[in-house]
C-alpha cells in the first residue's frame, strides 16, 4: 500500500470546471465485519475511480457490499465494520476560501485516515460529498419539518460572499459569511421547487408524515444538493418508490447533475435504472469487484459469467416466447465460509473444475477499460 | 382539541367515582370494621366500658348505617372538601393529610428530579457506548438498583450512616429545627436532610428508566434518519440528542405520567416507613392496616386524580412534543 499523499498540491490550472478531472479514487478498499462468527469481508479489494460530472453505477445482489462501500467514502460504516486496507483519495476542491481569503488549490485526502466524527469528515460529510438512502419514508426525523431539515444542511455548509474585495488578475478574492435564517428559508424553500415539490412555501412547514415517498425522497435530493455537493451517492434512491415516481426522481437527479456538474455514485440492484443512468459500472459480488466497463459496453458485452447471467435474468418485453426467466443457480454462500477460488464458482456455468476452485482471478483489462475478475480472461 | 380536554375531563371523573366505589368496597370487605380492632384493644387492656363507647362511636362515624349510605355521604361530603374524619387519629382526614403533603410533594419532585437526571444521561451514554465497559457498568448498575427493593437499601444506607459515620438520617428536619418557623437555615436542614431519601427513593426508579432509555435510544439509532442526519455532516452529539434522543425519549413521557404524578401522593411509601419521614405514603399503609376507611378513601381517590391527571398531562405533552399524534 503506498503512502497516504495528504494535502498534496496539485496544479492550479486543475479546476474542478474540467470534466472528466478525478474526484474519488478508490484502491484496493477493503471493509471487514467483526461478528461473534467470525470476519465477514464485506468489501474485498474494490478500486475504482470516480470523475467529476460523471455517473458511477455499482450493482450487485443485496448483500455484496455496495452500500458499505458508499458509507466507507464517507466514513459511516456502522459499527462494527471497519476499514482494514486500500485508500480512498478524494480530490477536494475547496469551494471557499481560508481564513487569508486566497482560494486553496486541490488537495488529495486519503478518507481512510481520518478521524471518523472530525471536523474535516463532517465537512465533507454533507457538504461536499451528499448521501441519499433507500428508505425514503424513514429517512427524515419525524418530530422536524422538511425546513428544518434542509436548514440544518445549508445552515452547515453553505456560505454566501459578503463582497468582492479586489480583483487580481484571474482570482478573486471574496469574504464569506454564513447564511441567516431568512436566506436558509429563502434557499430551502427554492431547493424544493427545483426538486419539483408543488406549493413549496407551505411544504417546507411540512412534517415529514404529511409528506408522500415520493415527496419524502424528492426532499432527501433537495437536502442533499442544497449544499451544492460535488459528488451525490444514491444509495437505491428509488427502490422503495412505485415505478413513475422512479422515473420522476431520476429525471430530478439527471437534470440537477447537469446544471451542477456533479458526480453520482449510483448504487442498485436494478439494471434498467442503471442503463439509464450511469456511464461506467462496478458489477461487485460477495464484496468482490467482478467486472467494471463503460455502460455500454457492460450491457452488450458482459464479460464476467456473474455479469452475464445478471443480465439474463432481466425480464424482457416482447412477445410471448413460453421460455423461462433464466436465474442464477444456487444459493448467494455463506459470507462467513466464502468458496475458495473464484467465489462466484459454485454458481458458475462456465465453471472449470481444478481451477476456478483452486486459483483466485487476477484483475485483468479486456478491452478499451474494461476490467474483468475471471480466470476465462487469463492467460 | 376543547372537545378533547372536555371529554377527557368527563371520563376522568366518571372513573373517579368507580375506583372510590370500589376501594370502598374493597375496604370493607375484611370481616369486621375500625371498631371490632379497637373493641379489641380496649378488652385486652382490661377496658370494661368498651361495650357502651363503641356503641356511641358506631353512632359518631355512621358506621351503623348501611354500606351505601355511608358511601354516599362521604362522597357528598367529599365534594365539599370534607373527606371525613380518621378513627385512628380522631381528626379530619383533611388535616393529617393537608399536614403531610408539602413534605409528600418537595420528596416526590425530588425523587423525580433525580431520577430523570441521571436515569436519562446514563441510559443515552449506555446506547451510545453499547456494549463497552461504560455500558457494561451502567447496566449491571442499574439491573441492582432495579432488583433492590427501595425499603432494603434504606435499610443498609441506614445501617452504615448510624453505625459507621454517625450520622442522622432520619426525619426531614435537625431535632433544633423541627418546630423553628421557616427561614433559610432550616430550608438548607430541609435540603440536607431531603436528598438521602429521594437518592433512595430514585434508585428503583432509576435502575428501570435507564434500560428503558437505553432500549428506546438503540432502536431509534439504528432508524435511516439518524444515519441520514449524520450523512448531512452534523456532529455525533447532535446526531445523537437532536434526532435520536429526541424520539427515543417519547415513551417516557406516558411514563412521567403514569408514575411520577401518583408518587406525589403516595410515593415511596415503605423508604419513607423505614427513614420515618413524615409524608403521606406511611399514614395510606396504616389506614388501609387498620380499615381506617375515610383516610384511606381519600388517599385512593386523590391517587385515582393524580394518576388521571398525570395520563392527560402525559397526552398533551406527547402532542406537543410529536407532530404525529396531534389532533387534527
Amino acid at each position: 500500500m503506498s503512502t497516504p499523499s495528504l494535502a498534496t498540491s496539485l496544479e492550479t490550472s486543475d479546476r474542478p470546471t474540467d470534466v472528466r478531472q478525478t474526484l474519488i479514487e478508490v484502491r484496493d478498499l477493503k471493509v471487514e465485519f467483526n461478528i461473534r462468527g467470525g470476519v465477514v469481508k464485506a468489501v474485498d479489494g474494490l478500486t475504482f475511480d470516480i470523475k467529476r460530472g460523471q455517473t458511477v453505477g455499482i450493482i450487485g445482489e443485496s448483500g455484496c457490499g455496495k452500500s458499505v462501500t458508499a458509507r466507507a467514502i464517507l466514513r459511516m460504516v456502522p459499527r462494527p465494520g471497519k476499514i482494514t486496507g486500500g485508500e480512498i483519495l478524494y480530490y477536494r476542491y475547496s469551494r471557499y476560501p481560508g481564513k487569508d481569503g486566497k482560494t486553496k488549490d486541490i488537495e488529495v485526502i486519503d478518507m481512510t485516515k481520518l478521524d471518523p466524527d472530525g471536523e474535516l469528515v463532517r465537512q465533507i460529510r454533507g457538504g461536499e460529498i451528499a448521501m441519499i438512502f433507500q428508505e425514503p419514508m424513514s429517512s427524515l426525523t419525524p418530530v422536524y419539518t422538511a425546513g428544518a431539515h434542509l436548514n440544518e444542511a445549508i445552515t452547515l455548509h453553505r456560505l454566501l460572499p459578503v463582497k468582492t474585495l479586489g480583483d487580481q488578475m484571474v482570482e478573486k478574492i471574496m469574504e464569506y459569511r454564513p447564511v441567516t435564517k431568512d436566506e436558509a428559508r429563502a434557499i430551502a424553500i427554492e431547493m424544493l421547487r427545483r426538486v419539483g415539490i408543488p406549493k413549496p412555501e407551505q411544504r417546507v412547514d411540512s412534517y415529514p408524515h404529511q409528506l408522500s415517498g415520493g415527496q419524502r425522497q424528492r426532499v432527501m435530493i433537495a437536502i442533499a444538493l442544497s449544499t451544492e455537493p460535488y459528488m451525490l451517492i444514491a444509495d437505491e434512491p428509488t427502490t422503495a418508490l412505485d415505478v413513475s415516481i422512479e422515473a420522476q426522481i431520476l429525471d430530478i437527479m439527471r437534470e440537477l447533475q447537469q446544471t451542477a456538474n456533479m458526480a453520482i455514485m449510483f448504487i442498485t440492484h436494478n439494471l434498467g435504472v442503471i442503463a439509464s443512468m450511469a456511464d461506467e459500472i462496478v458489477v461487485m459480488y460477495m464484496g468482490k469487484q467482478v467486472e467494471r466497463a463503460k455502460v455500454v459496453d457492460l450491457f452488450y458485452n458482459p464479460k464476467h459469467p456473474y455479469t452475464q447471467a445478471l443480465l439474463q435474468s432481466v425480464p424482457k418485453l416482447g412477445p410471448k416466447t413460453g421460455a423461462r426467466l433464466a436465474s442464477i443457480e444456487g444459493m448467494v454462500p455463506d459470507p462467513l465460509n466464502l468458496p475458495t477460488g473464484c467465489v462466484f464458482h459454485p454458481r458458475c456455468p462456465a465453471f472449470m473444475a481444478g481451477k476456478c476452485d483452486k486459483l483466485i482471478p487476477n484483475w485483468t483489462n479486456v478491452g478499451d477499460n474494461h476490467w474483468v475478475r475471471c480466470l476465462l480472461y487469463e492467460e | 382539541m376543547v372537545n378533547y380536554l372536555i371529554r377527557r375531563v368527563g371520563y376522568a371523573l366518571i372513573m373517579i367515582v368507580l375506583v372510590s366505589f370500589v376501594s370502598f368496597v374493597i375496604i370493607e370487605l375484611p370481616p369486621g370494621d375500625f371498631l371490632t380492632q379497637k373493641v379489641e384493644q380496649l378488652r385486652a387492656r382490661g377496658d370494661r366500658s368498651a361495650e357502651q363507647q363503641v356503641e356511641m362511636l358506631r353512632r359518631r362515624y355512621g358506621l351503623d348505617k348501611p354500606f351505601l349510605e355511608r358511601y354516599i355521604n362521604w362522597a357528598t361530603n367529599f365534594l365539599r372538601g370534607d373527606f371525613g374524619e380518621s378513627f385512628e387519629f380522631e381528626r379530619p382526614v383533611g388535616e393529617i393529610l393537608g399536614a403531610r403533603l408539602g413534605y409528600t410533594v418537595v420528596l416526590a419532585l425530588a425523587t423525580t428530579l433525580i431520577t430523570w437526571f441521571l436515569a436519562i444521561p446514563l441510559g443515552v451514554i449506555s446506547a451510545v457506548k453499547q456494549y463497552s465497559l461504560t455500558d457494561q457498568i451502567i447496566s449491571v448498575i442499574s439491573f441492582i438498583g432495579l432488583g433492590m427493593p427501595g425499603f432494603l437499601l434504606a435499610l443498609i444506607i441506614m445501617y452504615f450512616a448510624i453505625i459507621v459515620f454517625n450520622l442522622e438520617v432520619t426525619g426531614l428536619f435537625s431535632p433544633q429545627f423541627q418546630d423553628a418557623p421557616w427561614s433559610f437555615a432550616k430550608f438548607m436542614d430541609l435540603l440536607g436532610h431531603l436528598w438521602l431519601p429521594a437518592l433512595i427513593a430514585a434508585v428503583t426508579g432509576i435502575g428501570g428508566l435507564v434500560r428503558i432509555m437505553r432500549g428506546n435510544l438503540l432502536d431509534t439509532l439504528g432508524q435511516p434518519f439518524v444515519e441520514a442526519a449524520r450523512a448531512r455532516g452534523l456532529k455525533s452529539r447532535t446526531v445523537t440528542w437532536k434526532h435520536a434522543v429526541r424520539i427515543a425519549i417519547n415513551p417516557l413521557i406516558t411514563i412521567l405520567g403514569s408514575e411520577v404524578f401518583p408518587s406525589i401522593v403516595v410515593g415511596s411509601a415503605l423508604v419513607s416507613i423505614v427513614l420515618n419521614l413524615p409524608t403521606i405514603g406511611p399514614v395510606f399503609v396504616d389506614s388501609l392496616r387498620k380499615l381506617d376507611m375515610y383516610l384511606a378513601g381519600t388517599c385512593i381517590v386523590f391517587l385515582t386524580i393524580m394518576l388521571l391527571v398525570g395520563n392527560l398531562v402525559a397526552d398533551l405533552l406527547l402532542a406537543w412534543v410529536d407532530p404525529r399524534i396531534r389532533l387534527e
